[in-house]
């Protein structure tokens, strides 16, 4: 009953919109205006174009301000300090440029609107002033070039050799988090291992494998470089850490690395953001599916000493699961025999492909 | 392939003495073609004209199909938390007990994409206007080939036909985003949606791009060949310049994604490994090795970033003519307009990767893409100064086509410049696939070329349907058309500076996005409000085409050549010679002249008062 009340006062509004449309032409009809090509309108779009531009830039002025803190959670990261900093060069450079062209834009349409009488000027070019606005954005832009270039090879270049190293493997829809163990060595893996409990498909042929342990959620060390090597065993994920200013894919088949410096705890975080319940979080940032929007997991950054104290409790994978450890020694899982040449080849063929990309 | 009752008199009248000589021949032809029966006057025609229609009116359908699906995705974006029941007359089960369901969701934003991107901007921009002006602009009686023209069109449909069945799909339609990257795309374990509907996705691209070079072709060889009497490169309208180069780019580009298309194919259905590899699925290990999903990127985005200069380089074309007609002024700086245009389409091919920054790519690579994305803002900054330089001291007729092209002028600067942060490989590692992007590309090639596509019917409704369009109703869509557009998107800019991810079905999970939920509410409101003013146009549109005021044969006081066609020009164009032409298309408001246009066909020795001194000796 509702909905039919809702749809008769739609058709009623809408036939009294044609009505008002018909109107409006008859009245135009018989004033005149109907014909003549530059009337009342084009002054009243001409003065629009003002109010829109001084009302619009005072609106987003005002939203951009009002919204400021939200849009800066808080960074953590040594890079993402710099790129932050570069980040709010480039918007102010194009700040300026935006308000510049925008107000010469509606000022011009509201300046020069039709008048009776007068006549355009007939300009067609001037070589000067066009060499003089290709040559300065040229300039401009390479200023940006050379420093998002010189952040670029610092944020992907090697990892400082005391880097602490763990493995993210994205999978539907979660984060699957490995250490390298005592050894600090990451064992070979291969996907072909693959099964309920053996989620990373370590091969515990291997004795890099053996202290190997796997984790909730992923732990760092405040202030010390922590290098993650990503991959995925199904579809594109990505890895996306915002307060880290931290992304790169997880791409099934070509292991891909990050390194960041965390420079504050999860604890300092919580005091500094007045949240008791503040994480760091992985999001899952390249549509992987249903739970794309739900596939996240948390980055805990501890002081070195906790950080110590926190690995040294945690127990290999092999240890946990002696089931399977028994099931390699027994060579009863049939692909073994292919692992060797899988695991080690497959990431450095994939490199050198990547390096001849 | 001219069917033989076509004239394309075009390529004899090159030589002018012979133009009078042929008019006879013409008319003859003409007569001829009342005589057609009307399947092949209206359906299966191989006037330029008429294709143009159809690829216009298939656009606006799905325009409004794909925004209807935006609308959609809004309303679960704007209001997670509501019981959507009401609509499940709609969608059916994919409600699942008033909540929208999460694949669906992926299914209703790669859908979008797909037709926005392809159907719309693509096909309704470049295939209405391409088709049209062409012809007209250039001085022929019809493309080189009309009938590869028509299969263009039928082409268009067919693919058109299958990607529509494909939204009601049992498994739904494809659901990996537009950008289709496998293993998604390539996998029906991963989403049901790669199922059948990704099949139906590919075959109906396939058969899109198809069109797309029969089109493309046409375009190049009719411009090429086809210019009347007169007609140099440098006196071609700058629509015609950026229809040229669009063509030209969309002929390199789109056989690329067709071999995409086909090694995903054969990926999906025939168990090659060109870009699966080392995959755990459903609990089984698949047998593809050695496949890189990355490949798949690279060969995605040599078509992918041309495209979007395929969407926006008719749209500045359009603009240019719009704004220079409007103002009463020569369109400031001819040739550097031309030639930023020549800088786009070359440097297009050359920074694809700027997509692909962080996904593993050699970071080398990404350092020389950065150099050159960046580059490519120096050709887009001298157009848009040109512009502004074109409206500077003219004297503007605000008519519905104008207003949308200035629109077009600061949606292309607001979200251009954002392009500057993206481009830069080191803020693209926060910014990549946020709302950020989001924001930026629905701003300079979205919003932007439909800016353009507006601008570009309300200028040439007159010739296509012999009657013009409310102008008053044109202000009132263009004002709460561009007032939707920012404020949909520029708060996406904030959204997208606090990382929110895109392509998320709900932000609740997450501590660092839960916020800004007031705002996302905000967007929704907004982008609901676009969808309804564009209702506006619709109703103008078919209204106008029966009932609108009769049009005259130039009613903006134009200078090129369409205008000196009849009211309703019949299949050839002209009824008489093709006129000759003699001079550039921006001759508006010159000194000396008694009106404040010159069109192109009227000679020197005519307009004695207003030639410039380099023109005397043309006289």
């Amino acid at each position: 009953m509702i909905a039919l009340g809702i749809l008769l006062a739609l058709v009623l509004l809408l036939v009294v919109f044609g009505l008002l449309f018909r109107l409006q032409i008859l009245t135009s009809i018989f004033s005149g205006s109907y014909v003549r090509q530059v009337g009342l309108s084009n002054r009243v779009n001409a003065i629009l174009m003002l109010v829109f531009m001084v009302v619009g830039m005072a609106a987003f002025a005002y939203s951009f301000i009002a919204n400021f803190d939200k849009m800066n959670p808080p960074i953590a990261s040594v890079h993402g300090l710099h790129t932050e900093r570069m980040f709010w060069i480039t918007m102010i450079i194009i700040g300026i440029v935006f308000v510049l062209t925008q107000v010469a834009l509606f000022v011009y349409s509201y300046k020069y609107q039709y008048r009776e009488g007068r006549r355009a000027f007939f300009y067609s070019h001037n070589n000067k002033i066009e060499v003089i606005w290709t040559v300065i954005p040229a300039i401009v832009m390479a200023g940006l070039v050379f420093g998002g270039w010189k952040e670029w090879t610092n944020i992907m270049g090697p990892a400082p050799a005391n880097s602490v190293e763990l493995e993210i493997m994205g999978k539907q829809f979660n984060f699957l988090v490995r250490y390298p163990g005592r050894d600090g060595k990451l064992g070979p893996i291969n996907y072909r291992l693959i099964d309920a409990t053996n989620e990373f498909g370590f091969n515990l042929n291997d004795q890099r494998s053996l202290d190997d342990f796997t984790a909730g959620e992923v732990h760092v060390p405040k202030g010390v470089p922590v290098l993650l090597h990503i991959r995925s065993r199904d579809v594109l994920h990505a890895v996306y850490s915002p307060h880290f200013r931290v992304q790169m894919y997880a791409v099934p088949g070509m292991p891909t690395k990050f390194w960041f410096i965390p420079t504050k705890t999860t604890d300092e975080m919580r005091a500094q953001t007045g949240n008791p319940n503040f994480n760091f979080e992985i999001a899952c940032n390249q549509i992987c599916g249903r739970g794309h929007f739900a596939m996240k997991s948390t980055i805990i950054v501890d002081e070195p000493d906790d950080y110590v104290a926190w690995y040294a409790q945690q127990k290999p994978f092999a240890e946990q699961n002696p089931d399977v450890l028994a099931a390699f020694k027994n060579k009863k899982t049939p692909v073994i025999e292919e692992v060797p040449a899988a695991t080690t080849a497959a990431p450095a063929a994939t490199e050198k492909a990547q390096a001849a990309l | 392939m001219a069917a033989t009752n076509i004239p394309t008199g075009g390529a004899h009248a090159q030589e002018a003495p012979h133009v009078q000589h042929h008019a006879a021949g013409d008319h003859h032809d003409e007569h001829d073609h009342h005589d057609q029966h009307w399947l092949f006057k209206h359906v299966f025609s191989q006037d330029h004209k008429v294709i143009a229609k159809q690829f216009l009116i298939s656009g606006i359908a799905w325009a409004f199909i794909g925004a209807t699906l935006s609308t959609l995705f809004r309303i679960q974006l704007g209001w997670p938390e509501a019981q959507l029941t009401w609509l499940e007359p709609l969608l059916g089960r994919w409600v699942e007990g008033g909540k929208l369901n999460p694949e669906f969701y992926l299914a209703l934003v790669t859908m979008h994409g797909t037709i926005m991107v392809f159907f719309v901007l693509t096909a309704g921009l470049s295939g209405t206007f391409s088709n049209f002006l062409i012809p007209l602009q250039v001085g022929a009686r019809d493309m080189a080939s009309g009938f590869m023209n028509m299969l263009s069109f039928w082409f268009f449909f067919v693919a058109g036909v299958i990607m529509f069945i494909s939204l009601f799909l049992e498994t739904g339609p494809a659901s990996a985003g537009w950008t289709i990257y496998p293993p998604l795309s390539a996998l029906p374990q991963a989403i049901p949606g790669s199922g059948a509907g990704q099949t139906m996705w590919l075959v109906s691209m396939a058969l899109f791009i198809v069109s797309q070079l029969l089109g493309g072709v046409n375009y190049i060889t009719t411009i090429i060949n086809l210019r009347t009497a007169g007609m140099s490169m440098a006196k071609l309208p700058l629509t015609i310049w950026s229809f040229f180069l669009t063509a030209i780019l969309g002929l390199l580009s789109f056989p690329v994604l067709f071999s995409a298309a086909l090694l995903l194919i054969f990926d999906r259905s025939f168990g090659t490994s060109f870009f699966l590899s080392d995959i755990y699925i459903g609990g089984e290990a698949l047998n593809h090795v050695g496949g890189s999903p990355i490949l798949f990127q690279h060969l995605f985005w040599f078509l992918g970033h041309p495209e979007v200069y395929i969407v926006i380089m008719p749209a500045m074309g359009i603009v240019s003519e719009v704004l220079a007609t409007n103002a009463r002024k020569p369109i400031f700086g001819y040739r550097a307009m031309i030639g930023s245009l020549i800088g786009i389409s070359l440097l297009s091919f050359v920074v694809w990767a700027h997509h692909m920054f962080v996904t593993g790519m050699n970071p080398f690579l990404g350092s020389v893409f950065m150099f050159l994305t960046l580059i490519i803002a120096v050709p887009s900054a001298v157009k848009t100064f040109n512009w502004l330089a074109t409206l500077w001291r003219g004297n503007i007729r605000f008519t519905a086509a104008m207003l949308f092209a200035i629109g077009f002028v600061s949606l292309f600067v607001s979200g251009g410049l954002t392009g500057i942060i993206l481009g830069n490989a080191a803020l693209d590692i926060q910014m990549h696939n946020t709302y950020f992007v989001v924001a930026h590309f629905h701003l300079v090639m979205g919003s932007s070329a439909f800016f353009g596509m507006f601008a570009g019917v309300y200028h040439w409704f007159p010739k296509m349907f012999g009657r013009m369009m409310d102008e008053k109703l044109g202000y009132v869509h263009f004002w709460l058309t561009i007032l939707a557009a920012y404020l949909v998107f520029l708060p996406m800019h904030y959204v997208g500076i606090a990382g929110f991810p895109r392509r998320y079905y709900a932000y609740t999970a997450y501590e660092t996005f839960n916020q800004f939920g007031d705002l996302n509410t905000f967007i929704s409101i907004a982008a609901i409000m676009a969808f309804f003013a564009q209702f506006i146009f619709l109703f103008n549109f078919v209204y106008s085409i029966f009932r609108g005021r009769r049009a005259t044969e130039n009613p903006w006081n134009s200078t090129t050549l369409e205008w000196t066609t009849p009211v309703e020009p019949g299949h050839g164009n002209w009824p008489g010679a093709i006129p000759a032409v003699y001079r550039w298309p921006y001759d508006y408001s010159k000194p000396g002249a008694p009106e404040d246009f010159i069109p192109q066909h009227i000679p020197y020795s005519q307009t004695v008062s207003s030639n410039l001194p380099y023109e005397k000796e043309m006289e």
